[in-house]
């Protein structure tokens, strides 16, 4: 089946069964592989996109679903080339590890800034619990999330 | 010049210089020469273009434990080159050229630190010499600065200039060159982001997983649940007529459930046809005998063996049961901590294209000799015809030391005429990892009339694959008390199995840490002593513990401990932490402990509350490390302490794996969850302590004496001793 996707802005249009979950059709037929295959079943956050804002899970999402909804992925997190301040912060902070998960992580987080541009540690850990990070990098992303509001807000204040 | 003794210097295309570069076993410099072959390897790091830009070539595998950030810093460093601007590439597989390119037991940093201060230094000096023969001014009047060569009278030349000259330069012998001295350090000990974060934060491909070739298939690659088991039949007929499907066919396998196993292969034209194939896929499976073993039948077993000698004697000093007799007091206890996956985010996988008798690879791999030599030994592949690129691994922690992906992958290529991606699934993952194996330790020890520890009884029960414990479940006979108890016995029983073991970040000690280190919390609380005192104590005033008698094998790794170094580190720690400086209400407390591991030297303070509920928090976790002179990235290095702090509580909280008739039970982070943000510490603090020693690594060391940390300070919260990992099968509720 043929599916035009607004992807990052872009009209794509994918060639695959219904069933397709948004994450394979993003990975191997859009080449867009920085939204990751981690459980597969909604539990590590790893694949977390948005849809029209919203975080979602691709891995659970099927393609059939999409229709006109904008998806955006961590490729377009970035906006007219300008790091978004999650991006700038994490890598101020050096927040990753092996980094296979920080996709996942990011789309979350900017999705949380964008409803509460100064969240609170507990705002940030109900907001984060659906990502997984193996390596354990949690206490930077809580001073990422906040570093990223900071910047957001002008840059002035340093993390806590 | 003779060759042998130098350096070798190679023009490169387009008038930049590359620096060959030569290990011997040893690691020291030597000559190369890319023409000889056996005692000599060439290699080739550096590069500099006329255009100034310096490029860095990193050998080890990176899977987040930050080595292709940190090891090019010390050539940046000696090099003088600013960071900014410099681009690291990951080298290929090359031993020949790179020198061995192996990322486990902590050791990239020990085995590269000081050849890479040289290499970098060496560069620098020639660069050196090149800016004094142009000026026709002598070296001593030249010095090197943010990657120009200055003189005294102020003229400069740019490493970019003086790229061609410094090509037709002899290297200089490592007499000649003069390291700079760490007070003269610009990059080392500061916080610098991981190279590569610039693409992980945008999404840029990076990892095995990402890899895509053209006319790439994707394929899965079922195996029996059961360990070992063999295909009977698969109705292949089916599967090859469904959507997508090119081809589905049986691998026998070479027999052996680490390496190469019997399983189906569904060859697709995209990940998902693969995955939805797989779903239809029907085999029939020859379990095997490792269908009759289960987890819980060794457990009720070793119970039942507990009291009666072991199968061997692994340590004995002195009379332990006579001094058990006349102990002043006796604690007695059973720990228990089961199997546990790795559980890598990304899932292993491996692309592999067989084409014209060359076996081309792409994989995320810890020790990439283990891979090809697989697929070298199984395969038939000569050496000399397997290519071997690596990715950035998705986490390691030890499961990509293990090489079964990768032969499963190259296996899978050998019958498709294109280039294929194996994925493995979620589920793949954990119930065919090579798992960190469980243990039990019966232990009972005496206290004397003073409160010292008189005597150590330790019956361990570990579990062994091919006649010998797994990766991790054998104990030394110098681990720690042993040699500082004068009546210490350790005897082993091992139940044979077919499950596939391998290491966990710092195998043994990952486990042993907790169990001596809650144990001996114990003691102290039954003798009525402080936790730190008692442990200062035990140490003793020697400042060197010699390796047993009884060591060598797998003790190796705890010979030779220095005990003023764990003396210092832990009084640091305390220190750092305000250790006993505190009034803890009822339901919180603090915890300590100690270990040495992978040349580090730790001590870990935990503070933790327990609601009345049961339910743990930790509050703040203050580790202090002793990992020699120099910290390479600090940025790195205190991810590498936050990342250990994370995952041993995490692994303490909710880490088990059930197998179940030959099978592990678990399939998903639903059934096998692994620690969210919701449950880590509040606070982490790292400090390190600088000693004159020689810098080594941090992959591992921080991780073992976390747990026993936490589990002594809910103790000192609640007075319950946490006896049996994980935690959620501990009722901690107090009131």
């Amino acid at each position: 089946m043929k599916y035009i996707l607004n992807v990052n802005g872009q009209s794509r249009t994918v060639d695959v069964p219904p069933d397709t979950p948004l994450l394979w059709a993003l990975r191997d037929n859009l080449e867009l592989t920085g939204t990751k295959y981690g459980c597969g079943v909604g539990q590590c956050g790893a694949c977390t996109i948005h849809l029209n804002g919203v975080p979602a899970r691709a891995c659970m999402t099927p393609v059939s679903t999409v229709g006109r909804m904008k998806v955006t992925t961590i490729e377009g997190l970035a906006e007219n080339g300008k790091m978004h301040p999650l991006q700038q912060a994490w890598s101020e902070l050096d927040v990753a590890q092996c980094g296979y998960c920080q996709p996942g992580q990011l789309m979350t987080a900017a999705a949380l800034l964008k409803d509460n541009p100064r969240p609170s540690d507990a705002d940030i850990d109900g907001a984060m619990a659906g990502n997984i990070c193996r390596c354990g990098t949690y206490v930077r992303i809580r001073q990422g999330i906040k570093r990223a509001a900071a910047l957001a807000a002008g840059g002035k204040e340093t993390a806590q | 010049m003779n060759r042998r003794d130098f350096l070798k210097l190679s023009s490169l295309a387009g008038g930049g210089f590359a620096l060959a570069f030569c290990l011997r076993s040893g690691g020291e410099a030597r000559a190369a020469d890319s023409a000889s072959g056996g005692d000599f390897k060439p290699n080739a790091f550096v590069r500099i273009a006329p255009s100034g830009a310096v490029t860095i070539v990193s050998k080890q595998p990176e899977m987040g434990q930050g080595v292709k950030t940190s090891l090019p810093m010390i050539i940046a460093e000696q090099m003088e080159v600013p960071w900014q601007g410099i681009t690291i590439e990951q080298g290929d597989f090359d031993e020949k050229l790179y020198g061995g390119q192996s990322a486990g037991g902590s050791r990239s940093t020990p085995n590269n630190y000081d050849t890479f201060h040289l290499l970098g230094a060496t560069v620098r000096t020639m660069l050196v010499q090149a800016a004094a023969q142009t000026w026709g001014v002598p070296v001593a009047e030249c010095r090197a600065e943010n990657a120009a060569v200055i003189h005294t009278s102020g003229k400069k030349l740019a490493y970019g200039q003086l790229t061609v000259k410094a090509a037709s330069l002899p290297v200089p012998d490592k007499e000649q060159v003069t390291l700079k001295p760490a007070k003269d350090y610009k990059l080392l000990g500061k916080r610098i982001a991981q190279i590569d974060t610039p693409r992980i934060v945008t999404g840029q491909p990076l990892f095995g997983i990402d890899v895509k070739l053209p006319g790439m298939l994707y394929a899965v690659y079922e195996k029996c649940p059961v360990f070992g088991g063999k295909v009977v039949s698969a109705n292949l007929d089916f599967v090859k007529t469904l959507p997508g499907v090119k081809d589905a066919f049986v691998l026998e396998g070479n027999g052996k459930v680490k390496e190469l196993r019997a399983g189906v292969a569904i060859v697709a034209d995209s990940t998902w046809a693969a995955f939805s194939a797989r779903r239809q896929l029907k085999v029939t499976w020859d379990e095997g005998a490792v269908a009759g073993q289960s987890w819980d039948t060794f457990v009720a077993e070793a119970r039942t063996k507990s009291a009666q000698p072991g199968q061997r004697v692994l340590r004995k000093d002195g009379e332990v049961d006579a001094a058990l007799a006349s102990a002043a007091k006796t604690v007695s206890a059973e720990y228990l901590y089961p199997f546990i996956s790795h559980a890598n985010l990304e899932p292993q996988n491996t692309t592999a294209h067989w084409k014209d008798g060359v076996m081309e690879i792409w994989s995320p791999t810890q020790i990439p000799t283990i891979g090809t030599g697989m697929v070298n030994r199984v395969l038939g592949i000569a050496p000399e015809k397997i290519k071997l690129h690596l990715n950035r691994a998705g986490g390691g922690f030890g499961r990509r030391i293990g090489a079964d992906y990768l032969i499963e992958a190259a296996a899978i290529a050998m019958k498709v005429p294109a280039p294929v991606k194996l994925t493995w699934s979620r589920e793949d993952d954990l119930r065919h990892d090579q798992y960190r194996p469980g243990g039990l330790h019966f232990l009972k020890a005496g206290l004397d009339s003073s409160g010292r520890i008189s005597a150590w009884k330790n019956h361990f029960f570990t579990f062994g694959e091919g006649g010998s414990p797994g990766s991790g479940g054998s104990l030394s006979p110098d681990e720690f008390p042993g040699r500082w108890i004068p009546n210490y016995l350790a005897e082993q029983t091992m139940f044979e199995t077919g499950w596939p073991m391998g290491p966990w970040r710092a195998p043994g000690s990952c486990v042993f840490a907790w169990v001596f280190h809650s144990f001996i919390d114990e003691l102290a609380h039954a003798a009525g002593r402080a936790p730190l005192e008692m442990r200062l104590e035990l140490l003793g005033t020697r400042d060197e513990m010699p390796a047993g008698s009884g060591g060598g094998g797998k003790g190796k790794q705890n010979a030779g401990y220095n005990v003023a170094r764990m003396r210092n580190i832990l009084k640091f720690t305390a220190e750092k932490a305000g250790w006993g400086k505190r009034k803890f209400p009822k339901g919180s407390g603090a915890g300590i402990a100690f270990h040495f591991s992978h040349s580090g030297y730790f001590a870990q303070v935990a503070e933790v509350t327990v609601s009345k509920d049961g339910q743990l928090r930790v509050d703040r976790f203050v580790t202090g490390g002793d990992i020699g002179e120099q910290i390479v990235n600090l940025s790195g290095a205190e991810n590498q302490v936050e990342g250990s702090v994370v995952d041993g509580l995490g692994t303490l909280l909710t880490q088990e794996l059930n197998i179940e008739r030959g099978r592990v039970v678990q399939g998903n982070f639903h059934d096998y969850p692994l620690i969210r943000i919701t449950e880590a510490p509040l606070k982490i603090e790292t400090h390190f302590l600088s000693t004159k020693y020689p810098t080594t690594g941090l992959g591992e060391p921080a991780l073992p004496p976390v747990a026993p940390a936490i589990c002594n300070a809910i103790f000192a919260a609640t007075g319950k001793r946490v006896r049996q990992m994980p935690l959620s099968r501990v009722d901690l509720r107090w009131s």
